[in-house]
């Protein structure tokens, strides 16, 4: 692999942009890998990468139904965060932050991480309390997060309208080093790194069935015929559900569509992400101008990647009173994806029923930010039989009770 | 948008008159059942893409929960019917049936 740099890029110019090498190979399937990872998207791919960074396991596909990026990870508005309450929750979305911190360097890649900051609007009595209590919480976790006042709000937002008529802005969970990076450079920069260690990224290849012998995972069926393979990984996100079923459980998941949409582009006004999780929404300005807005998720099972219109209205009705000035914006575009949900709005990497087959999934709303940290446990998990960053993430934990639930810090999607 | 009959009403609400209640005919264990069961009721679903049985509720008409036979690959409706019921009506199987041959009740 040829490493980008400033110079690469005058060598390239000075060719006229004719010598770019293709960032990954698309080869046709071997008959067997040492692991299969299905789904690739930011979570299949950095499981594969870190399968071969962290514990030298290269003989690695990664399968991918449409084009790689192209579910979820393509279509999220890129909110990286980790002010969880939680200790499990805390501890990885913490790790995928840090990794982010570094990751173009790690990748030589360029992911655009902005680490602008993140606040998440307190505008009930309830939320001043719990913001307050997630604070605490953080300090003891090593999450760098602070409860500020309305007026520390108005200084980093100067649009935003503190005393909207239904929900005055009475403070907020600010995370300094929170922000947003460029969702198709994750997917591209770990997609170039697996392709350079020689693992092979599959395209147009759906997976239609596992096989398995005595309980054990022998391999897939796919639409480019069966590939066999002694580890299997599940990271399908939506589909999640459907490869289950394929292998022979069933999932506390459920599937729904969530949507978001930018506005036209207009000059700089807003250099921190809001989240107003009392009214579903959330806001921050792209590099091009753009304001990406999203919301809630639609409340019935859904495959089609389309949502219903009227969230996005109730989406923009509420920011609007939060910030009047996005009044007369026009939308640019609208799009949707569908969305993994758990019963306690938490993730489940884990071990299944089925021996060597291992499970990545239930991010639901809120995946985007954990990519690195994920894939660093589910490949330790896959490549060991344990990771202590995945240990509480069992799908185990809704027979036991154990439930992670963020249901109450994660309530609105992001 | 989403049209849906209620069964009891009659009337022909769009999805902003409703709210979704997630998969129908589970089966209900209480205390005393195994963690099996009571782990398969409260959280396990079959989550399907193609044809799945849920409930809704008429929440801004007549208010009662009803049960519909919807795709989740289309969003195509096959029928909704009353919600005291364990399986849904034969005209509802037979509608869809007629659009997906093979289709069987899951278990
Ligand atoms: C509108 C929207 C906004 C969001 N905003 C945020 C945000 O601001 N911050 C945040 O942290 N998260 C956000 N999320 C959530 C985040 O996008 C996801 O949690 C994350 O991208 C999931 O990544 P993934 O790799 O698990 O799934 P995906 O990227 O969906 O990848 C799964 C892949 O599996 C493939 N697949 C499925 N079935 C098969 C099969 N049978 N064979 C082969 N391949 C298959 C799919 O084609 C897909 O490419 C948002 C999501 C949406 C939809
Ligand atoms: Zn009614």
């Amino acid at each position: 692999m040829r490493r980008y740099s400033a110079f690469a890029i005058a060598r390239e110019a000075a060719r006229h942009h004719q010598g770019w090498e293709r960032a990954w190979r698309s080869p046709e399937p071997r008959k067997k890998y040492d692991a299969i990872i299905v789904g690739a998207g930011g979570h299949g791919l950095a499981t594969a990468y870190y399968l071969g960074k962290n514990h030298g396991l290269k003989n690695v596909a990664v399968i991918e139904k449409g084009w790689l990026g192209g579910g979820n990870t393509g279509r999220n508005t890129t909110i990286i965060r980790s002010n969880y309450l939680q200790d499990p929750s805390a501890a990885i979305y913490e790790k995928a932050r840090s990794l982010y911190e570094t990751m173009s360097q790690d990748l030589n890649y360029n992911v655009m991480f902005s680490p602008r900051g993140v606040i998440m609007l307190a505008q009930t009595h309830h939320e001043v309390r719990g913001y307050q209590r997630t604070a605490h919480a953080n300090q003891h976790q090593g999450v760098s997060t602070r409860f500020i006042s309305p007026e520390e709000v108005k200084k980093l937002v100067p649009i935003i309208n503190l005393d909207g008529p239904r929900y005055p802005v009475l403070g907020g969970l600010w995370q300094a080093r929170g922000g947003t990076a460029r969702h198709d450079a994750v997917a591209w920069g770990y997609a170039r790194a697996c392709s350079d260690m020689g693992m092979d990224i599959i395209q147009k290849c759906e997976v239609t069935g596992v096989r398995s012998s005595n309980g054990q995972v022998m391999g897939v069926e796919t639409t480019k015929g069966p590939i066999d393979c002694d580890k299997l990984g599940i990271v399908v996100a939506g589909h999640s559900g459907v490869l289950a079923d394929m292998a022979g459980f069933r999932l506390p998941i459920e599937s729904v569509a969530l949507q978001a949409l930018v506005s036209e582009p207009i000059k700089p006004c807003m250099d921190v992400v809001v989240m107003a999780n009392t009214v579903h929404g959330y806001m921050s300005q792209s590099d091009k101008g753009e304001m990406v807005i999203g919301g809630g998720a639609d409340g019935y099972n859904n495959y089609t990647q389309r949502g219903s219109f009227h969230h996005i209205e109730e989406t923009v009705r509420a920011l609007i009173e939060t910030f009047p000035m996005i009044s007369r914006l026009k939308m640019l575009r609208q799009w949707g994806g569908i969305v993994d949900m758990t019963g306690d709005r938490s993730p489940i990497i884990s071990k299944t029923p089925l021996g060597n087959c291992f499970v990545n999934c239930g991010w639901g709303t809120g995946g985007f930010k954990a990519i690195p940290g994920s894939g660093w446990a589910m490949a330790e998990l896959m490549a060991k039989g344990e990771s202590p960053l995945a240990a509480e993430f069992t799908m185990n934990r809704f027979k036991a009770g154990r439930f992670i639930d963020e249901s109450v810090a994660a309530g609105v999607a992001h | 948008m989403l049209l849906l009959t209620c069964p009891y009403c009659g009337v022909e609400a769009d999805e902003t008159e409703l709210s979704p209640g997630g998969e129908a005919h589970l089966k209900r264990f209480g205390p005393g059942a195994s963690d099996e069961d009571f782990e398969a009721y409260l959280f396990l679903r079959d989550n399907p893409k193609g044809v799945h049985l849920e409930r809704w509720r008429h929440a801004n008409g007549c208010g009662k929960w009803f049960l519909a036979a919807r795709c989740t690959s289309t969003l195509e409706v096959f029928g909704t019917y009353p919600a005291q019921t364990t399986r849904p009506p034969e005209d509802v199987l037979e509608a869809i049936r007629a659009k997906r041959p093979g289709w069987e009740m899951p278990a």
